[in-house]
């Protein structure tokens, strides 16, 4: 039965061809619309997710300079008012699990014929903790390192592709300015922040030596910001307000004077990310489903149509016994085909639209098996939501009504 | 089997109109028995054909009893007149009603996918079928490829291949020259001659003299049911040649509307 009815909806759809390809053509545009922007916004998704984790949880960063009241930061980072002694007063208090202190800046560094400009953080061992940041290769500095303020220093995958090519880096070295720093170790690769800047282009170093044989610091013991990671995520909001206050008093922030720092809770700025993202590949999605909408509305059109067409052939079916449900069950199946053949079509156009999109444009998308599935889903869903109402239509035509149309 | 294949009894059938209830059939009782060949006739807008839906389950009577194959009409829901229409009754109309876009085999094999019958024996019992009616070298043509009287072939063919025990036909030789007419006929009658209960509307009086029994309507009213006087012997002129076997040469009748 199934067999012959299949046959039969092939037969309908091939007597006009041009027209089931056109009907078809509004789910391909839907359904690769879908699939495409699933993959966009999943892919988004993806790559913030990537970045967040690479962020280390649960940290602070507190940077020198002042936030006008409208929260525009003026240089922040580059006015010295945070110091050592600040991180290390901050250490101290409840829920804080490490401090790191960091002191940066871009510098112009030589190995061989290769030069390389790069930022360099000074500061402490915790850094790699605070940072979560792995090491691929080598070693970290030490806290000897810091008190001697040793030419020592970890680079990043940037950085010992650009200054060392193919060669491992661990063990050799390169210049600032005269001075040679030795390698100890390579950082585990870490991609790009939430502001799409490369964190593999960094050299780190103890704070001691990027302050006196670096920079050249004019306030010894100043730095550019203080990371600090909280124990947990619930310690968060306690360890932000004591820190505020410790450091306003510290800084001897009269009543009503503005922070001459920046707190930034960057998981809060994390889910931000995550949520915007969130709701742009939702949109995504509703902006792509109201095409797939307006293919389903053709499927129905083109179904009524067919069912005005073929009135004398369904009063001719139900005189030599057709039920109402075999008549229901013909036209569904046809709208039903129509649909799932044009998601399968509009699912390769739009699985190829991802790839391109990802190889021209270098976005991150992610097909998925489940958006994949959601797709046939729907299309079967659209096929038999609107293929319904004129199936409906079909079977309930009256035998002699429909035999006496011409 | 049933002593009466049809058994009609105080049969109203009124049309809804915008001028109010238009009664198109009036009283009309009628009892068929097995076997029987009966010509239907009577003036255009008789009642004719609305009595012939109402036989055929196409259609709900007013008021009044019918009985087909020992069943009580009224007793069926859609689905079971819908079985009966598959299983008990074979249509043929008068304009054909093949699908065009489908081959004479599928044509003929249509029933019984209603039936819920397998592909093998659909294919198998179409081409008998069509072997029957002469046309078993045309299994994979299209309707249009064949001419009036072939086609109407077809259509008992499809009728046929179900195995009911009624044959309806509502002017099957309106659409075709008389010469056709009369070889369409011989098929009834060879049908006939097989057992199978035949009903045919007609209002020619050489097409009713085929059957054994001529009821005749007038204004919604039976006012005569009698044996033919004339019966036309299947073995006359026009179905003494075996009709059911004879290959249907091209242009024998009319082409299709
Ligand atoms: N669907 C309908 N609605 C209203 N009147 C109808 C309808 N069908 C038939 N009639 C009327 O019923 C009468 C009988 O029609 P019909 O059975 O077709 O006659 P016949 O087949 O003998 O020519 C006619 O007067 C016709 O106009
Ligand atoms: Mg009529």
């Amino acid at each position: 039965m199934l067999g012959a009815m299949l046959h039969e909806a092939w037969r309908a759809m091939g007597a006009n061809r041009l027209r089931t390809l056109l009907t078809m053509l509004g789910m391909v545009i839907g359904v690769g619309a879908v699939v495409l922007m699933m993959a966009i916004g999943q892919g988004a998704q993806y790559a913030v997710q990537q970045t967040i984790s690479s962020m280390g949880s649960n940290v602070f960063v507190v940077l020198s300079g002042f936030t006008s009241p409208g929260g525009v930061r003026s240089g922040s980072g580059s006015a010295p008012t945070l110091t050592v002694a600040d991180a290390n007063a901050i250490a101290e208090l409840d829920g804080v699990e490490t401090v790191a202190p960091v002191h940066w800046g871009s510098v112009q560094m030589v190995h061989g014929a290769n030069n390389w400009n790069a930022w360099v953080h000074g500061t402490v061992p915790a850094y790699f903790d605070a940072r979560s940041w792995p090491i691929a290769d080598g070693a970290t500095f030490t806290d000897s390192d810091l008190r001697a303020a040793t030419r020592v220093a970890l680079v990043g995958r940037t950085v010992a592709q650009n200054l060392f090519g193919d060669e491992n880096p661990v063990g050799k070295t390169f210049r600032i300015g005269q001075a040679p720093f030795t390698v100890l170790g390579m950082l585990a690769p870490k991609g790009q922040n939430l502001e799409g800047r490369d964190q593999d282009d960094i050299v780190v170093m103890p704070l001691t030596t990027a302050q006196r044989k670096v920079f050249g610091t004019p306030f010894q013991g100043s730095v550019r910001q203080i990371l600090v990671k909280a124990s947990s995520p619930e310690a968060m909001p306690v360890v932000e307000k004591s820190m505020e206050a410790l450091l306003r008093q510290r800084h001897r922030l009269r009543e009503g004077a503005e922070n001459d720092f920046t707190l930034r809770n960057l998981t809060a700025v994390a889910d931000t990310a995550a949520e915007t993202t969130r709701v742009m590949s939702l949109l995504l999605g509703a902006i792509a489903s109201v095409s797939l909408l307006v293919g389903g509305i053709g499927i129905m059109n083109i179904m009524l149509v067919s069912v005005t067409e073929r009135t004398r052939e369904i009063g001719i079916r139900m005189a030599i016994g057709a039920r109402e449900r075999d008549i229901l069950a013909q036209f569904l199946l046809e709208a039903i085909i129509i649909s799932v053949i044009g998601c399968a079509i509009g699912l390769i156009l739009g699985v190829g639209g991802a790839l391109l999109a990802n190889q021209l444009a270098r976005m991150t998308v992610v097909v998925s098996g489940s958006s994949v599935l959601a797709a046939f889903g729907v299309a079967a869903g659209v096929g038999v939501f609107f293929g319904f109402y004129p199936a409906r239509k079909a079977a309930r035509l009256d035998p002699i009504e429909a035999l006496r149309y011409q | 089997m049933p002593e009466e294949v049809i058994r009609i009894e105080g049969l109203f059938k009124d049309y809804d109109t915008p001028a109010g209830p238009f009664p198109a059939l009036k009283d009309v009782n009628l009892a068929i028995r097995p076997g029987e060949f009966v010509a239907i006739m009577g003036p255009s807008g008789s009642g004719k054909s609305t009595f012939m839906n109402i036989l055929g389950c196409l259609d709900r009577p007013t008021q009044g009893r019918y009985v087909l194959a020992g069943r009580d009409i009224a007793s069926l829901d859609k689905d079971e007149t819908a079985a009966l229409r598959n299983r008990t009754i074979g249509f043929v109309f008068q304009g054909f009603n093949l699908l065009p876009r489908m081959n004479l085999a599928d044509n003929v094999s249509l029933p019984l996918v209603y039936a819920g019958v397998g592909h093998e024996e659909r294919r198998a019992r179409a081409q008998a079928m069509l072997d029957k009616v002469g046309l078993g070298g045309y299994a994979n043509s299209l309707p249009s490829r064949i001419s009036g009287g072939q086609q109407q072939r077809v259509a008992i063919a499809r009728a046929l291949v179900n195995r009911p025990g009624l044959i309806l036909a509502d002017e099957p030789t309106g659409n075709l020259d008389s010469h056709t007419g009369e070889e369409i006929m011989g098929v009834f009658n060879a049908l006939n001659d097989e057992g199978i209960t035949i009903v045919l509307i007609t209002h020619e009086a050489d097409i009713a003299a085929h059957a054994r029994r001529q009821v005749r309507f007038f204004d919604g009213r039976i006012v005569h049911d009698a044996p033919t006087q004339q019966h036309r012997q299947p073995t006359s002129a026009a179905s003494r040649r075996p009709p059911l076997q004879r290959e249907g040469g091209r242009g024998e009748g009319q082409p299709s509307c």
